[in-house]
C-alpha cells in the first residue's frame, strides 16, 4: 500500500504558511498569557502580533479569485473617522489606542455582559477568505481571522422580543478627527436583521493575514458580513445591542434615498447616481461583473425570500 | 540670447505651457517609478479630471480677468488653457473607456446609460472637442460672428462638468466649491453685473494719487 504523506495532499507552501499562521496564534497566546501574569501591563491586541509577516492558508477565494496583498488592504480604507481619502487614512489610524478595548452587549438579552479584547480572542478564532466588494464599485478578497457574530450573541442570550441587532463604532473625536465634521451624525451606527447576524458567514474579524487588525482596517474588532455592501461591516465596535425596531444606520440617516438598511450587493439594483453592475478587483486592474449577494447566493439568499430587493436596497 | 527674447516676450505662453504640462508629467513620473499601487485606474481617473476642471476653470477666468482688471495678458494664453482643459478631458474619457473598462462594450453600455454622471461629463467632453478643433484662425474667420457664439458653449460645458463632478462623490464639497467658482464667472459676464465691478474699481483707482 503506497504511504501517502501530508505534502502529497496539501500543497507545502500552503501547509507552511498554515503553520505559521498557527505558530502566530500560539504566540499570541504565550505572549498574552504572560502579559497578564505581569499584571499591570498592558497586553499587545489583535488576533495575532503583528511581528508575524502576513500569511494566509489560502492563495484564493472559492472561485478562483487572487487575495488582494496585504499593503492594498492596510492603505486602501474607507474610515471617514480618520480621512475622506482611502490612502490617507492609515498614516491618521497610526496612533489610534485599541488598547484596552470593551464591547458591551446589551439591548433584549437575557446575559448582558461586557467582553475585553482577551474574551473576544479566547473564541476560537478561524480564517475566513471572503470577497469585499465596496458601494463605490470596488472590490477585494480578504483573508480575515475571526469568529462567528453567533458565538457571541448566544452567550448573550437574545430575548425572544429582539429582531435585530445594533452596532456602534466608538465615539472619540480627540482620536479619530473625522469625526468632527458636522456632515454626518457621529458614531457609526449599522444594523442586521438578527437572523442575518445570526449567519454562519457574519463574523466578528480581530486580524487578517494572520496578524491582528490594523486601526486602518477597523482595530481591534469588526463586523464582515461577506454579502453586503462594505459600510456594513462596521469598524472598531464598542457597544452591540439586541433591539425590537430596525435601527437606522449612519447612511441611512443621511442619504435615505441612497443607503437603505439591507446593502445587499446586487448588480439589477444600481445606485442612484451609480451602476453596481460591474467592480474593479483592487490589485488586479481589471474590472469583473458583480454577483448578486457577493457570490454568497447559495448561502444566503434563503433570508431574503418573499423580500422585494429593490424595494429593501 | 534667443531664449531669453522669447521668454520676455512670451512669459505668460512659457508659464501656462509649464504650469499645464506639469501634472501630466507628474502622472508619467509617479507611474514610471510605480507610485500607483493599490488604484492606479482611480489615480488617473481623478487627476485627468480634477486637471481639466481646474483648467476650464482658469480658461473662463480669462475673459472676466481682461474685461475688469485690464489685464491683457491673460487674453494671450486663452486659447491654450483652453486646449490645454481638452487634452486632459480626452486622457480622462480614453482612462474611463480603455484602462477602466479595458475597451469592453457589453460593460461599457450599462456604464455609460446607468450612471447619472456620465451623460454630463460626456456632453462636456463632446463640446471641448467641438471648440478644439474649431479653435484655429482659420474657423475664426469661416464662421465670422458666429465663432463667438459657438465658443460661449464653454460655460455650458463647465456647468455640465460641476454636475458631473457632483453626482459622483460622496462628499460634495469639493464639487460645490468649483461650482462657486464657476458660477461667479457666469455672473460677471452678465453686463448690468460686469458694468457695476468695472466702475466700482474704477471709482476706487481714481483716489488712488
Amino acid at each position: 500500500m503506497p504511504r501517502i504523506s501530508p505534502s502529497d495532499i496539501t500543497p507545502e507552501r500552503v501547509y507552511l504558511s498554515r503553520r505559521n499562521f498557527i505558530t502566530g496564534m500560539g504566540a499570541l497566546l504565550v505572549s498574552s498569557l504572560v502579559l497578564s501574569a505581569c499584571g499591570g501591563q498592558e497586553p499587545t491586541p489583535g488576533a495575532a502580533p503583528t511581528t508575524v509577516s502576513p500569511s494566509s492558508t489560502a492563495d484564493t477565494d472559492e472561485l478562483g479569485q487572487s487575495l488582494t496583498s496585504y499593503e492594498a488592504i492596510t492603505n486602501y480604507n474607507n474610515f471617514y473617522e480618520f480621512s475622506f481619502r482611502k490612502e490617507g487614512v492609515a498614516r491618521l489610524a497610526a496612533d489610534f489606542k485599541t488598547s484596552p478595548w470593551e464591547v458591551e452587549v446589551a439591548g433584549l438579552v437575557h446575559n448582558p455582559k461586557t467582553f475585553d479584547l482577551q474574551d473576544l480572542l479566547a473564541f476560537p478564532q478561524e480564517e475566513r477568505v471572503y470577497r469585499l466588494r465596496c458601494v463605490e464599485a470596488w472590490s477585494m478578497v480578504i483573508p480575515w481571522v475571526g469568529f462567528p457574530l453567533a458565538r457571541l450573541l448566544k452567550e448573550a442570550e437574545p430575548m425572544t422580543k429582539a429582531k435585530y441587532v445594533r452596532f456602534e463604532t466608538l465615539y472619540d473625536p480627540e482620536q479619530m478627527p473625522g469625526q468632527k465634521s458636522p456632515v454626518y451624525p457621529w458614531p457609526y451606527v449599522e444594523g442586521l436583521r438578527l437572523d442575518e447576524a445570526m449567519h454562519d458567514l457574519t463574523i466578528l474579524a480581530t486580524g487578517l493575514y494572520g496578524r491582528s487588525l490594523t486601526p486602518q482596517n477597523g482595530a481591534p474588532v469588526r463586523l464582515v458580513v461577506p454579502w453586503k455592501y462594505g459600510f456594513k461591516s462596521i469598524k472598531s465596535i464598542v457597544r452591540i445591542e439586541l433591539v425590537e425596531e430596525m435601527p437606522v444606520s449612519l447612511w441611512m440617516a443621511s442619504a435615505p434615498h441612497e443607503y437603505g438598511f439591507f446593502a445587499n450587493v446586487n448588480p439589477e439594483v444600481d445606485h442612484p447616481r451609480w451602476s453596481q453592475g460591474t467592480e474593479r478587483l483592487i490589485g488586479e486592474g481589471k474590472r469583473i461583473r458583480t454577483m448578486l449577494f457577493n457570490g454568497y447566493g447559495e448561502q444566503v439568499a434563503h433570508l431574503y425570500e418573499g423580500l422585494d430587493l429593490r424595494k429593501w436596497y | 540670447m534667443v531664449l531669453r527674447d522669447w521668454l520676455r516676450r512670451s512669459w505668460p505662453q512659457a508659464l501656462t505651457h509649464a504650469a499645464a504640462l506639469l501634472p501630466l508629467a507628474r502622472l508619467l513620473w509617479g507611474y514610471a517609478r510605480g507610485a500607483f499601487i493599490v488604484d492606479p485606474v482611480r489615480e488617473i481617473t481623478t487627476l485627468t479630471g480634477r486637471t481639466a476642471l481646474m483648467l476650464l476653470v482658469l480658461t473662463l477666468a480669462c475673459t472676466p480677468l481682461h474685461t475688469l482688471f485690464g489685464l491683457k495678458w491673460v487674453l494671450r494664453v486663452r486659447r491654450a488653457l483652453g486646449l490645454y482643459a481638452f487634452l486632459y478631458a480626452a486622457l480622462h474619457f480614453l482612462t474611463f473607456v480603455g484602462l477602466d473598462y479595458g475597451f469592453q462594450l457589453d460593460l461599457l453600455g450599462p456604464a455609460i446609460f446607468d450612471q447619472l454622471y456620465v451623460l454630463p461629463g460626456f456632453g462636456a467632453g463632446l463640446i471641448l472637442l467641438i471648440l478644439a478643433l474649431t479653435s484655429t484662425r482659420g474657423w475664426q474667420k469661416r464662421l465670422g460672428r458666429n465663432w463667438k457664439r459657438l465658443h460661449r458653449l464653454v460655460y455650458l460645458a463647465g456647468i455640465l462638468v460641476i454636475v458631473h463632478f457632483l453626482w459622483l462623490v460622496k462628499d460634495i464639497g469639493e464639487p460645490l466649491r468649483y461650482g462657486a467658482i464657476v458660477a461667479l464667472l457666469l455672473l460677471l459676464r452678465v453686463p448690468r453685473l460686469r458694468d457695476a465691478v468695472r466702475n466700482a474699481r474704477r471709482s476706487t483707482l481714481a483716489f488712488i494719487p
